[in-house]
């Protein structure tokens, strides 16, 4: 039996991890996500969780000790954000590259500078080459769901790859909206138990860990780290079948909303999403055809099955929560685009980059991008398609 | 968002703002209603004028936006009303709760021809009465429940008492003064216009 809870997008995330209890939990605290580590540093203390809590002294520090961890043989997760993510770096690589299937929960916030500790893709967007599977969630219940099926997606011996989730750092992660949680019993049963098959503590097996890898194999073993991603589409929707039989949510690659008979679409992630599904009812109350696509597996991404999905529609506008600042487009528009050219689609599209540092988006702000492209349809012209959604004109407003 | 009831709460850094609209996002809850309590965080340090929101309705909330058309605003603390345009976008069918001592005449003037209910309380008064410190936030809770008649009295006490003692298991003694403030606050909530 689900349970109807009200809680925040962190405590959330923290109760997803106490119920999985992995092994280690190594993190260094950043806002939005330190409370995410302070609530599960509080179930350590009162012995509800049996993991080991490593409190180091950075980032840095957090993703080697989850990399230490996981090459012993035991489950670890990390929680961090923005500059937390950006001191990670290093090691980021180095998690994806040993096949390391670590879980992140990544509370999203612009990177530094100058100095802002509100949301946007920032951070994320920076590791979206790194070789980890990034799931995006709307609200606080995706970000808890989308844990609960983390290490069953990254521990697969298809995948073997590290993961993270991503919320909106404070826009779902400090508000405290309804959730249904899972019995502690029903989700230890479903994300089962950590049984690696190789790995340092297993003295039958000595191996060694991250040697010396020059011209020899290292292209191999990037080609394997891409093939894995390539098989991690399947995992993740056979993970949703499962998820789906014993919650009733039902999770996709994406999410398509009222987009079947879709006119003019918004793709975006995270919270966004949310805002916008509100607008496309509005709309569709006036007559107007407007539709959604929500990303949520961004990597693998799923360009062939996007590309489909918009194939009918008349205009497409992707929105971007952080500047690629290549004179082009966000990371999101050029994923989608060369997603549509490479599989024959050609639908106008255009881009926005919105929300960046926190910037609120107003209900208001969707139903514009709803109506420039109603124009496009109307006129043909696309005209500039990298364009901003929200940005203070020179009057200041 | 069917039947949803929109609130803006404008507070200074430490006077519980946050909290109460987290404690008001727990009693409609726990009605049965969907949810959301956030606040506005901005450069965060006591006295700085801080924001926070509640939507309450009675299917699911998916926007995740700040609040521009309130139907209620509870200002927690008077000086604000000439710095922060407390009014803003708020709409004339719903009504401001402000926590003050001040004249009819000065907050109509200050309120820029705001035409829906204007509510007054003196939760100074009350917090002093009922805690012997100043907690405005618990007597502000319980003028916006009164006022947008988000639970009725009874249920609303009866509540509130639960999560008094979950949220102050560590100190109990506080509950009572706690309950008391609450009750002072249903009856001393006054319509001033």
């Amino acid at each position: 039996m689900s349970i109807r809870e009200r809680l925040s997008g962190n405590e959330a995330s923290s109760f997803a991890m106490k119920q999985i209890n992995p092994d280690v939990v190594a993190a260094f605290p950043i806002t939005p996500s330190t409370e995410i580590p302070q609530y599960f540093s509080t179930f350590v203390a009162n012995g509800t969780v049996d993991t080991e809590f490593v409190a180091v002294e950075s980032e840095h520090s957090a993703m080697s000790a989850c990399i230490g961890a996981e090459a012993a043989g035991a489950r670890a997760m990390t929680a961090t954000s923005a500059n937390g993510l950006s001191y990670m770096w290093e090691m980021i690589y180095i998690a994806s590259s040993l096949r390391l299937p670590i879980v992140m929960s990544l509370v999203n916030r612009a990177v530094s500078g100058p100095l802002n500790i509100h949301n946007d893709h920032s951070d994320a967007m920076g590791v979206r080459d790194a070789g980890w599977i990034m799931l995006f969630s709307e609200n606080n219940q995706e970000a808890y769901d989308n844990l609960l099926m983390a290490h069953r997606i990254a521990e697969h011996k298809d995948v073997l790859l590290p993961l993270m989730v991503c919320q909106d750092g404070f826009i779902t992660s400090h508000s405290i909206e309804n959730i249904m949680l899972e019995e502690d019993s029903e989700v230890k049963k479903f994300v089962g138990k950590y049984e690696p098959k190789h790995y340092l503590l297993n003295k039958k097996e000595p191996i060694s860990v991250g040697p010396l890898d020059l011209q020899s194999y290292l292209f191999e073993h990037k080609a394997g780290q891409a093939e894995a991603m390539k098989k991690a589409k399947n995992v993740i929707l056979d993970v949703a079948k499962d998820f789906e039989q014993w919650t009733g949510r039902h999770y996709g690659l994406f999410e398509e909303y009222r987009l079947d008979d879709a006119e003019i679409a918004i793709v975006c992630m995270n919270s966004t999403a949310g805002t916008t599904k509100f607008v496309v009812d509005k709309l569709r109350s006036q007559g107007i055809k407007a539709g959604l696509l929500k990303v949520r597996v961004y990597r693998p991404f799923p360009a062939e099955e996007i590309a489909k999905a918009l194939e009918h529609v008349k205009a497409v506008a992707v929105l971007d929560k952080s500047d690629s600042l290549n004179a082009v487009g966000g990371a999101l528009f050029t994923d989608v685009t060369s997603g549509m050219y490479v599989n024959n689609v050609n639908v106008p599209t255009i881009n926005y980059v919105y929300g960046i540092g926190g910037r609120d988006v107003p209900t208001t702000q969707i139903e514009s991008v709803y109506s420039d492209l109603a124009e496009i349809v109307k006129t043909g012209n696309i005209g500039n398609p990298y364009r901003y959604l929200g940005l203070r004109t020179k009057e200041g407003k | 968002m069917d039947n949803l009831i929109e609130i803006r709460w404008h507070g200074r850094g430490g006077q519980g703002a946050k909290t109460a609209s987290l404690l008001l996002a727990d009693a409609a809850f726990n009605t049965g209603k969907y949810i959301q309590g956030f606040p506005e965080y901005g450069p965060e340090r006591m006295g700085a004028p801080i924001t926070a929101y509640n939507r309450i309705s009675d299917t699911p909330i998916t926007v995740h936006s700040n609040i521009y058309e309130p139907d209620y605003v509870v200002v927690v603390d008077d000086t604000l009303l000439e710095s922060v345009d407390v009014t803003a976008g708020l709409k004339e069918s719903g009504a401001i709760i402000i926590n003050t001592t001040k004249s009819p005449d000065y907050l109509k003037s200050v309120l820029k021809g705001y035409n829906g209910r204007i509510y007054t309380i003196d939760a100074r008064k009350i917090s002093m009465e009922a805690l012997g410190k100043y907690f405005p936030n618990t007597p502000m809770l319980a003028s916006i429940v009164k006022v947008a008649n988000i639970l009725s009295d009874e249920d609303f006490l009866k509540d509130m008492e639960g999560s008094f003692k979950h949220k102050f298991a560590k100190k109990p003694e506080v509950i009572e003064g706690n309950m008391k403030a609450l009750e002072m606050a249903l009856k001393e909530v006054n319509q001033i216009s």
